[in-house]
């Protein structure tokens, strides 16, 4: 049976792509299969057969330790050639979204990038995905034998998909890379995963000084939500760049997203549209951002968010 | 050691409107992406410190000014600079492109590393990069926000969704930059001045060998998302404004979970 193949780094994304993956393939008489590789990558394998996925290719070359974007796209188009995968879909995570396209090249497919919507319509992929800077959404379809997609983490819910065999495959892989990892570590203390963030204040311009921005810390603790940015605040510097929100950064999903002294560029309000619910804080009545926001408070933040964060205690 | 940096020219975002749910890009100038403009940097810097040549490669696209507009990679201290100019490349794809200028980096000839930004500053689609790299046989690093050169390898620190990496691959190869890399030098008038009397070379697809691209992809709409939002502004002190929006948030299931 042709397939659909289903590739991350991130298990988790790995399993939100066989998921929703496995409808699409349904739709287009297809099987899914899922890849994991790396060493220790096995492990994952029942995982990726739990989120639906009806076999699972695993090779723990050494060449994959780290993920280097010639080495993975080389395996994957392998695999894709061995599985007969007509569509393969690959987180949009950076290490994603550096390695699909060089895959794409080798197998002269076209590869849609960053996308935030897949479904079948009329027996073809249509991929959402944005484009002038934030400000629309192109529709992409691609006409190659094999198709691309590099889709954003959270576009699809890992939970709800049957079960699949799971069928584990042991790929004969021919892989290399030259590329050599020299030195690795952690980010530092405040590391943040805001795509799987629940809650999310945003922090912007508005603030006059790093220092104030304590007040936006309190607000959050409050409400238990994750702190994130616009570009410009980790362009100053004043929080790390896994912070920013928006087309150069993470692109959201949360319950709830309140912004606080962010006007709203189309380039930041791109990763927060698919939040089911917006707030906003803003001085300014004519804000972009309050056309966005469900709830919004016209005022000086810095009288705002203690009363809010007062509030909010009391809750 | 000498260096091809690949540039896109993009319509100002600033300046595209929507009507109709539709980008109007009539009449809104180019520019060149502010990542391809790090880019050029990190290029000037390197060669500072090795020497060689930095040729700035720019995909016209449907931009009709675009031999004008590379001069700023000229002023910004590109040494050469190569436009490919034709009109059935008005709308390529990404693989279009990279077709294109890994074509074009053969012609240009000595290349030792390829300098990219990480995405346009338009589109975003971040490809082009790896996709040149795959067609050139080249190692790729993605994300640098340091790049060095020495003894025939690059060396780049970057940083992923969880970690801090330093890279290095042999020469030739492929690198995209990140803002965090540098500070772009604005150009004064004397590089401005000077720009003019480079060389700039404009090429068509047959002065690449190539034809006319098959398209890899058919863009089905372009719209600005319809956005239903609910749009309350609350009235009132301070106080009371607080205390409206943390109901409406507890109404809406989103506290006290």
């Amino acid at each position: 049976m042709a397939a659909l193949l289903v590739y991350s780094e991130r298990v988790d994304t790995a399993c939100e792509l066989v998921a929703g993956g496995k409808e699409l393939a349904a739709a287009l008489g297809l099987g899914v299969s899922a890849v994991a590789l790396g060493p220790g990558a096995g492990a994952a394998a029942s995982a990726l057969a739990a989120a639906g996925a009806d076999s699972v290719y695993v090779s723990e070359d050494a060449a994959f330790e780290g993920w280097p974007a010639d080495a993975v796209a080389a395996g994957l188009a392998q695999i894709v050639e061995q599985a007969g995968a007509s569509v393969v879909l690959v987180g949009s995570t950076r290490r994603g979204k550096e390695t699909a396209p060089r895959l794409a090249q080798k197998l002269g497919a076209g590869c849609v990038s960053d996308v935030s919507s897949l479904v079948v319509e009329d027996g073809d992929l249509v991929a959402g995905r944005y484009a002038f800077g934030g400000a629309t959404v192109a529709r992409e379809k691609l006409v190659t034998a094999v198709k691309v997609f590099a889709v954003m983490p959270k576009t699809f819910d890992a939970e709800g998909a049957s079960a699949g065999a799971g069928t584990v495959v042991s790929p004969a892989l021919s892989v290399s890379t030259a590329v050599k990892v020299v030195d690795h570590r952690a980010k530092e203390g405040d590391h943040v995963n805001l795509d799987a963030a629940p809650l999310i204040v945003g922090v912007g311009r508005g603030f006059n000084a790093r220092e104030d921005l304590a007040l936006g810390d309190e607000l959050a603790a409050a409400l238990g939500a994750v702190v994130g940015c616009t570009k410009s605040l980790a362009d100053f510097e004043w929080l790390g760049e896994d912070r920013i929100i928006g087309l150069s950064g993470a692109k959201t999903a949360p319950d709830l997203y309140l912004s606080v002294g962010v006007s709203g560029q189309i380039q930041h309000t791109v990763g927060v549209s698919a939040a089911k619910l917006i707030a906003a804080v803003n001085k300014d009545k004519e804000a972009p951002i309050f056309a966005l926001a469900d709830y919004g408070i016209v005022g000086d933040l810095y009288e705002v968010l203690p009363a809010l964060t007062e509030r909010l205690k009391s809750v | 050691m000498d260096i091809v940096v690949c540039v896109k020219t993009n319509p100002d975002l600033q300046m595209v409107r929507i009507k109709n749910r539709e980008a109007v890009t009539e009449a809104v100038p180019y520019k060149i992406g502010d990542l391809e403009k790090n880019a050029l940097q990190a290029a000037v810097d390197l060669r500072a410190a090795a020497g060689g040549k930095v040729t700035a490669l720019c995909l016209a696209e449907s931009n009709r000014k675009a031999a004008e507009d590379i001069k700023v990679a000229l002023a910004m201290g590109a040494d050469e600079a190569v436009v490919i100019d034709d009109p059935a490349l008005a709308a390529p794809d990404q693989a279009a492109i990279a077709a294109v200028l890994a074509a074009a980096v053969k012609k240009i000839g000595a290349c030792d590393l390829l300098l990219f930004g990480e995405g346009s500053s338009d589109n975003y689609t971040g490809q082009v990069g790896a996709r040149v790299a795959e067609l050139l046989g080249l190692p790729q690093i993605g994300y640098a926000r340091k790049v060095e050169a020495a003894d025939g390898a690059v060396r780049c620190e970057r940083s992923m969704d969880d970690m801090i990496e330093t890279l290095e691959a042999p020469l030739p190869a492929a690198v995209t930059v990140v803002s965090e890399i540098n500070e772009p030098t604005i150009p004064g008038l004397m590089q401005i001045m000077k720009a003019k009397s480079k060389p700039l070379q404009v090429w068509a697809l047959a002065d690449l060998g190539l034809g006319a691209p098959a398209p890899v992809r058919e863009i089905v709409s372009n719209l600005a998302e319809e956005q239903d939002r609910k749009n309350i502004l609350f009235e009132g002190t301070v106080a009371e404004q607080a205390d409206a929006f943390v109901n409406a948030l507890i109404k809406e299931g989103v506290l006290g979970r």
